[in-house]
């Protein structure tokens, strides 16, 4: 548990990224989140902790706004993406979601080569005018990916061929191939084993030198290790939200005590 | 908990008698004979099922090959130039062709020690028309007046019957005009000088329907085009309607209960029977828009329809089958829905969809019954002249055109009937393997 024992950890006043406010998501008739308020910073991580269908994954899907896919998925509240509200009729989810990337719980590289998966998301969006442009752009994802030595000399393989881990990183790859402001990370470690998690995690770190990123964890150390600041959720609620060392050390509400000393959840 | 354990140690014992696991109890004696009668059950019923298929194929096969043999006169002829105007110069022009193919004939015998007598007659009804054929040889090609030249003439349809054992001495039962009973001896002894030979009949393949009065010159050919036009019509609409429709539903239709209507509706026209559907095509297509009777481009649109249900359900379960997670992927990194679809979810589908347009329009180019309703069954004795004028001019279809021979009465048709049964089924046969390879080409795996 040495994980848990406060760190030295540099929490200086950012900007707000993202500003959510009486944020609620309804599954037909299931109210899944209740009135979340919280604000995340830029150049940031910020870790979604709390038990199975405690709705932090939800949470995490209406900032890219991912719930419009599901027919049943309501979502009420504001959310400000620099100040600008994403759930406004003139914003098209398309354009919310190249600034907003997502990596997901099962690595998910499309069926094409190593090359084509990076490649799609700028091919999309027209960040390259022309092959060379492209090539740039994918070798720096891959290099920002932390995967580009292991995959640099065979980029027209299959994405499906690669182990776990290194399509894991590929997705991440795949998501900052963009040129994302906002990353966010659904559980992106939890088919992975201890060292490509251990990378996976590596990575993250590094990524926050230039995004904001959003990780979805069920694993206390994880959030611990990654994270600046930490939001535990419970039932549909935001419990609380604080500084990462603060919410391990000294919990404010008696439920985060519970679940991070392993009473509940 | 070390209480409780320590309880069920000591109560088990009693209520449990000791077994041995080298004997088999009661209970698993019954299971394992179930089993067994299980797998005895499937075994059996594959084997009546092999038997049967075995039974067909033999039928099929037995029946149908004898088409593809086709009894043939096989003669040098050599006609000199004096002979050729002389010939040219008569009356009755064929008469003195076959006069000059029967002295050629009778050296032929001769020079191989073999007796038979003949005359014009009999090789009149041996083979028929023999003095025209030879004519309109030279006729075409003058040049080869004066060299000798290999002719394989068809023999009539009675010979060809006898050489492959359909028709005997003892079927005839007096003279007639097409058969005497001399003629068998002359036969015989053609055989034996191997004039008369049996040779693939290409003419089977690539000729037109005729007439009762030659049988053994029937062809399939025109009706495979028919049939050809027709599934390019239903690939030409099938294809991107359905696959059109399928998307629409599966992806970006609202479910509510206008869209479950419809989908109930496609599920019940996959079930409505085929003859239904050719009552439609007779009353829309034809009375209605007054679109030209038996045409292939009528047939297609009917079959069309009734292929619609096929496609769109084997594609939308293609398009069900692609994991969510590729779907998210494309979401996730900010691609519209329109492009997810069209470069991720379709492409993975696409095998699926190309296996089940191929079943459907194997399905489509085996139906008879709607065929029947909007004239496919006439007595097509020519092609078309144009490629694009095939869709429109009146044409059969394979399995109509194995109907129409099946229900006359000569013998001929029915083998010619059968070996059409060959053709339909060599290229169903050929449609599910393209089907298989593409299948297996385009399958990826994640």
């Amino acid at each position: 548990m040495d994980d848990l024992r406060p760190m030295e950890r540099e929490v200086d006043a950012k900007d707000i990224k993202f500003q959510c406010r009486d944020c609620q998501v309804y599954y037909g008739d299931m109210h899944a989140i209740k009135d979340v308020n919280c604000d995340l910073e830029d150049k940031t991580v910020t870790a979604f902790i709390g038990p199975s269908g405690c709705g932090k994954s939800t949470f995490l899907r209406c900032l890219n706004r991912m719930n419009d896919t599901l027919d049943v998925a309501r979502v009420e509240g504001n959310f400000h993406l620099d100040g600008e509200d994403i759930y406004d009729k003139q914003v098209d989810p398309v354009q919310l979601r190249a600034k907003v990337g997502m990596v997901f719980q099962k690595p998910n590289p499309f069926p094409k080569s190593i090359y084509d998966n990076v490649a799609y998301g700028p091919r999309i969006h027209g960040l390259a005018k022309n092959k060379a442009e492209l090539d740039d752009i994918v070798e720096k994802a891959l290099r920002r990916g932390a995967i580009w030595d292991e995959v640099k000399d065979r980029l027209d393989a299959p994405g499906t061929g690669l182990s776990g881990g290194q399509q894991q990183r590929l997705c991440i790859a795949r998501a900052v191939a963009t040129e994302p402001e906002v990353l966010l990370m659904d559980e992106p470690c939890s088919a992975l084993d201890p060292i490509a998690t251990s990378q996976v995690e590596e990575l993250i770190d590094e990524l926050r030198q230039n995004y904001s990123v959003v990780i979805v964890t069920h694993s206390m150390q994880q959030a611990a290790r990654v994270s600046q600041k930490t939001a535990f959720f419970h039932l549909g609620n935001l419990v609380e939200f604080g500084d990462t060392g603060r919410i391990f050390t000294n919990p404010e509400d008696p439920r985060t005590e519970s679940y991070i000393t392993g009473r509940i959840g | 908990m070390i209480d409780a354990t320590a309880n069920n140690a000591s109560e088990e014992p009693q209520g449990k008698t000791k077994t041995s696991l080298l004997t088999e109890n009661a209970r698993m004696k019954a299971r394992n004979a179930a089993e067994k009668r299980f797998q005895y059950y499937g075994i059996t019923a594959i084997v009546i099922g092999t038997f049967f298929l075995v039974v067909l194929v033999w039928a099929i096969l037995s029946n149908g090959l004898p088409a593809y043999q086709q009894a043939v006169v096989k003669m040098d002829f050599t006609l000199t130039q004096e002979q050729f105007d002389e010939a040219e110069a008569a009356t009755l022009k064929t008469r003195v062709y076959t006069g000059y193919f029967i002295s050629a004939l009778e050296q032929k015998l001769n020079s191989e020690g073999i007796e038979a007598e003949f005359d014009a007659v009999a090789i009149d009804r041996i083979l028929s028309k023999v003095g025209g054929e030879i004519r309109s040889f030279y006729r075409a090609n003058p040049d080869r007046i004066g060299e000798p030249v290999t002719f394989e003439l068809p023999a009539a349809s009675r010979v060809d019957r006898y050489i492959k054992g359909g028709f005997t001495r003892e079927d005839l039962t007096s003279d007639n005009r097409f058969f005497h009973q001399t003629d068998f001896d002359l036969v015989d002894a053609l055989v034996e000088g191997e004039v008369i030979r049996s040779a693939f009949n290409w003419n089977f393949i690539t000729g037109v329907d005729t007439g009762v009065d030659n049988a053994g010159g029937a062809g399939i050919g025109a009706s495979v085009l028919g049939s050809f036009l027709m599934m390019l019509v239903v690939l030409c609409l099938s294809l991107p309607i359905g696959v059109a429709t399928s998307i629409y539903l599966e992806e970006f239709a609202p479910k509510n209960r206008f869209t479950d209507f419809i989908e109930v509706n496609i599920s019940n026209l996959a079930a409505v029977p085929s003859i239904v559907f050719g009552i439609l095509g007779l009353a829309v297509f034809i009375q209605f828009m007054h679109l030209p009777q038996s045409a292939p481009l009528v047939g297609g649109l009917v079959l069309t329809l009734m292929t619609l249900p096929t496609v769109i359900i084997s594609t939308r379960v293609s398009l069900k089958a692609v994991p969510p997670s590729i779907r998210d992927a494309a979401l996730g990194v900010g691609a519209s829905k329109m492009q997810s679809v069209f470069h991720h979810v379709l492409p993975l589908a696409a095998p699926g969809i190309l296996t089940g347009t191929i079943i459907g329009l194997a399905q489509a180019l085996g139906e008879t019954a709607p065929l029947l309703l909007i004239g496919m069954v006439g007595f097509i004795a020519r092609y078309p002249d144009s490629f694009l004028g095939g869709f429109e001019g009146p044409n059969s279809a394979i399995p109509a055109q194995i109907y129409n021979w099946a229900s006359r009465s000569d013998v001929v048709f029915t083998e010619k009937a059968w070996g059409g049964i060959i053709i339909l089924l060599a290229f169903l046969l050929t449609m599910n393997i393209i089907a298989i390879i593409l299948r297996r080409r385009f399958e990826r795996r994640w």
